[in-house]
């Protein structure tokens, strides 16, 4: 168990791996349930590109996995604003992804104006910015510029929600 | 002269004043991307696909152009004034340019880079304009079979070729490839991956991806490693060269346009190789060698000119045979059948004007960026302070506008944020990003050639190699796929001692220029795998020279930061 233990730590990325046999799987579950109709126009059928991809995909996972165990990793993308000494920062991420959803669950209901305003103001404040109120205006007006702009400019009409008949 | 009066007709049109208004937006909108970490011209393009429906497709087009060709220069000018590259391709300036910079001489670097690159693109578009109709001429010829064919090569070149390891281009190709699979099937008319989900019967829109893997992904991966620490910019006043300088750059331009046209243009292309080249060949020509390393203009005009020239001649095989190779390209590419618009050989015949406008606007493109940037150099540096939470949030506002603008539907905003979870998953284990985005624009047209050719041969397999040019492109995919192990072979096959010396004995007059930066301080990962490291075999050859030793033979990475998006 240790030992297995041991190979296992430091080696998240067999995590990549399960992902990729999970997708390979799903894509040839899917073409199983296909029917191919015999016919002289498509030979090839609506098949057969899913399962290649299906095994290509679950191909790559052993492969990945193999690799992974016996020491190989990829390399984490750099970038001028990546520091890559400091583990992930949950810290940021997670609040970052939480302005994201409520924008999702709030943009038909309350219109996006005010979701485009609590995503940008929630974005900015998990990315550590604590200039409340400056933020804030800062966010309602770019949401507000968005909204005319689209509808006066390019004629889309985002969701007003519950400012409808006052934007 | 068809082609310089079809030419003449493009400038007519690029050249009103809206069309320039468009360029003119098209470049600085390129060039401030180009400069601002975190975003690049592809995911600009993606971003600004919903908005320009509602523009002419020949304006929407110029404006690309101006993208395109603006987000290149923009990248050169953060690698020279900041020592952390944010595109593979540029990987090569900031070795030279940014050592110019930190010497006092950041005004000539600017200079030659934004000089190199109107000589290289202006070169490289006159290059275009010769050789798309004739890579036209014999694309009409070619059936089903030779475009299947040559598909695949462009799938497994950028997935082989491109990219530090093999297996991750591949595992990426195949997330690409299954993303491109959703929706109903064209052909038999049944759901594929859709889940019973009527939302995704239509597919997967182009632009949600795109926006999510590039925009998305990076901003969280990007959230998640902030730099705490403001990095260092070198001030900068009005670029500018002396005489001595243009005597130094003029040679290494041309040398540069000459290696990265060509490099650009084949299907496994990317500006890569040649920037490596052109750096490595301006190092022996250079009558200043003791200079490289320590800030040789050469090493900044030869790479900068080859990096363009290599963007220009990536657009002949996207208009020609509408096969894009890198990711800007690609998504134009998904711009054109957004428009309505049927990419490859008959592009030229269907749309001239639009064709020809695109590429007079290149040219027009490429000087407005000259005249525009040399000024605004010090505005860009500016923009380089930008306060990251506020860049970073934008991104994301922004990546949500436009991908929910495409269909006015939250649901799409559900896929824009699971995408971005795998596009942050792949940068933080190194799946690179463009096979997915490849396979995922190339996966449908890829299965419809399949199908015509099989239906052409009746199901006959062997329709597969009918034509001569398949069988030449077959047999080009299997040497990149037994190219590694054929290099494999032949080193073991070497005396040891020879491996001692340095297994890239074949590039000796590199050394080491990068050691003190932190691209070769992260680029030290072991991977046993042989298969994993073959590809970056030439870039390793820049980085890890000079901490390479005989024991861990060679199997060392370039943290090659991806081409940014």
């Amino acid at each position: 168990m240790t030992s297995l233990s041991s190979r296992l730590k430091g080696r998240s990325e067999l995590g990549v791996a399960a992902l990729l046999g999970a997708a390979g799987a799903l894509v040839l579950l899917d073409a199983a349930r296909l029917v191919t109709p015999y016919s002289q126009s498509d030979p090839v059928g609506p098949k057969t590109l899913p399962v290649i991809v299906g095994a290509l995909l679950l191909v790559s996972a052993v492969m990945l996995a193999v690799n992974v165990l016996r020491g190989g990793h990829g390399e984490a993308e750099a970038g001028e604003d990546v520091d890559l000494s400091h583990p992930a920062d949950w810290k940021t991420v997670l609040p970052l992804a939480g302005a994201f959803i409520a924008n999702i669950l709030l943009i038909d209901w309350a219109g996006w104006v005010i979701s485009g305003t609590v995503l940008f103001w929630g974005s900015v404040w998990a990315l550590g910015s604590r200039h409340y109120v400056r933020d804030g205006l800062i966010s309602l007006a770019l949401a507000l510029l968005t909204f005319y702009g689209f509808y006066l400019g390019l004629g889309i009409a985002l969701p007003a929600g519950l400012l409808e008949g006052i934007l | 002269m068809d082609i310089l009066s079809s030419l003449m007709d493009g400038f007519a049109t690029a050249l009103t004043p809206i069309n320039l208004l468009y360029a003119l937006i098209g470049v600085i909108l390129g060039t401030a991307v180009g400069v601002l970490p975190g975003i690049g011209p592809a995911m600009t393009v993606a971003l600004l696909l919903p908005v320009t429906y509602v523009l002419e497709p020949t304006s929407a087009f110029i404006m690309f152009a101006g993208i395109y060709y603006g987000g290149m220069y923009g990248g050169s000018t953060t690698s020279i004034l900041l020592n952390t590259p944010g595109e593979s391709s540029s990987v090569i300036t900031a070795i030279e340019g940014n050592k110019m910079a930190k010497a006092g001489r950041a005004a000539q670097a600017l200079a030659t880079a934004a000089i190199g690159s109107f000589v290289a693109g202006t070169i490289g578009t006159a290059l275009l304009v010769v050789f798309a109709p004739i890579v036209v001429q014999f694309a009409v010829s070619l059936g089903s079979p030779s475009y299947f064919a040559i598909m695949i090569l462009a799938l497994l070149a950028v997935t082989a070729v491109l990219g530090a390891s093999r297996l991750r281009g591949f595992a990426s190709l195949g997330l690409g490839l299954a993303i491109g699979l959703v929706g109903i099937d064209s052909v038999s008319g049944q759901r594929r991956l859709t889940f019973g989900q009527p939302l995704l019967a239509d597919g997967l829109d182009i632009v949600v991806v795109a926006v999510a893997i590039f925009a998305v992904g990076e901003a969280l991966w990007v959230a998640a490693h902030l730099r705490r620490t403001p990095l260092q910019i070198i001030p900068v006043g009005r670029p500018w060269m002396g005489k001595e300088d243009w005597k130094r750059s003029w040679k290494p331009w041309l040398r540069g346009t000459a290696l990265g046209f060509p490099f650009g243009a084949l299907p496994a292309g990317g500006a890569e190789i040649p920037t490596f080249l052109s750096y490595v060949t301006e190092k022996r020509l250079s009558k200043h060698p003791e200079e490289f390393g320590k800030g040789a203009i050469e090493g900044v005009a030869g790479p900068e000119a080859a990096n363009n020239a290599a963007a220009a001649g990536t657009l002949t095989p996207m208009l020609a045979l509408g096969l894009p190779t890198n990711a800007t390209a690609a998504v134009m590419l998904a711009a054109f059948v957004q428009f309505g618009i049927q990419p490859g050989p008959l592009l030229f015949a269907n749309e001239g004007p639009l064709v020809w406008a695109l590429i007079a606007s290149l040219f027009i493109g490429n000087t407005l960026l000259l005249l525009v940037n040399l000024p605004l150099a010090p505005v860009w540096a500016k923009l380089l302070r930008l306060p990251r939470p506020y860049l970073y949030a934008g991104i994301l506002f922004f990546a949500t506008l436009g991908a929910y603008s495409v269909n006015l539907q939250s649901f799409d905003l559900v896929i824009l944020l699971v995408l971005g979870a795998l596009g942050f998953m792949m940068r933080r284990y190194g799946l690179p990003v463009l096979p997915l985005i490849l396979g995922v624009i190339l996966g449908p047209r890829l299965e419809k050639q399949l199908r015509q050719t099989l239906q052409l041969s009746a199901g006959d397999v062997s329709g597969l190699w009918s034509e001569p040019i398949a069988v030449v492109v077959y047999i080009l995919v299997g040497i990149i796929l037994v190219w590694p192990l054929l290099l494999k072979t032949w080193r073991r096959a070497r005396p040891r001692q020879l491996a001692a010396v340095g297994t890239f004995a074949d590039s000796p007059l590199v050394d080491g220029p990068l050691a003190d930066s932190p691209t070769a301080a992260r680029s030290t990962a072991h991977s046993p795998t042989a298969a994993d490291s073959t590809a970056a075999r030439d870039r390793q050859a820049v980085a890890t020279d000079g901490q390479e030793n005989a024991d861990t033979h060679a199997d060392t990475h370039v943290s090659n930061g991806q081409e940014k998006q």
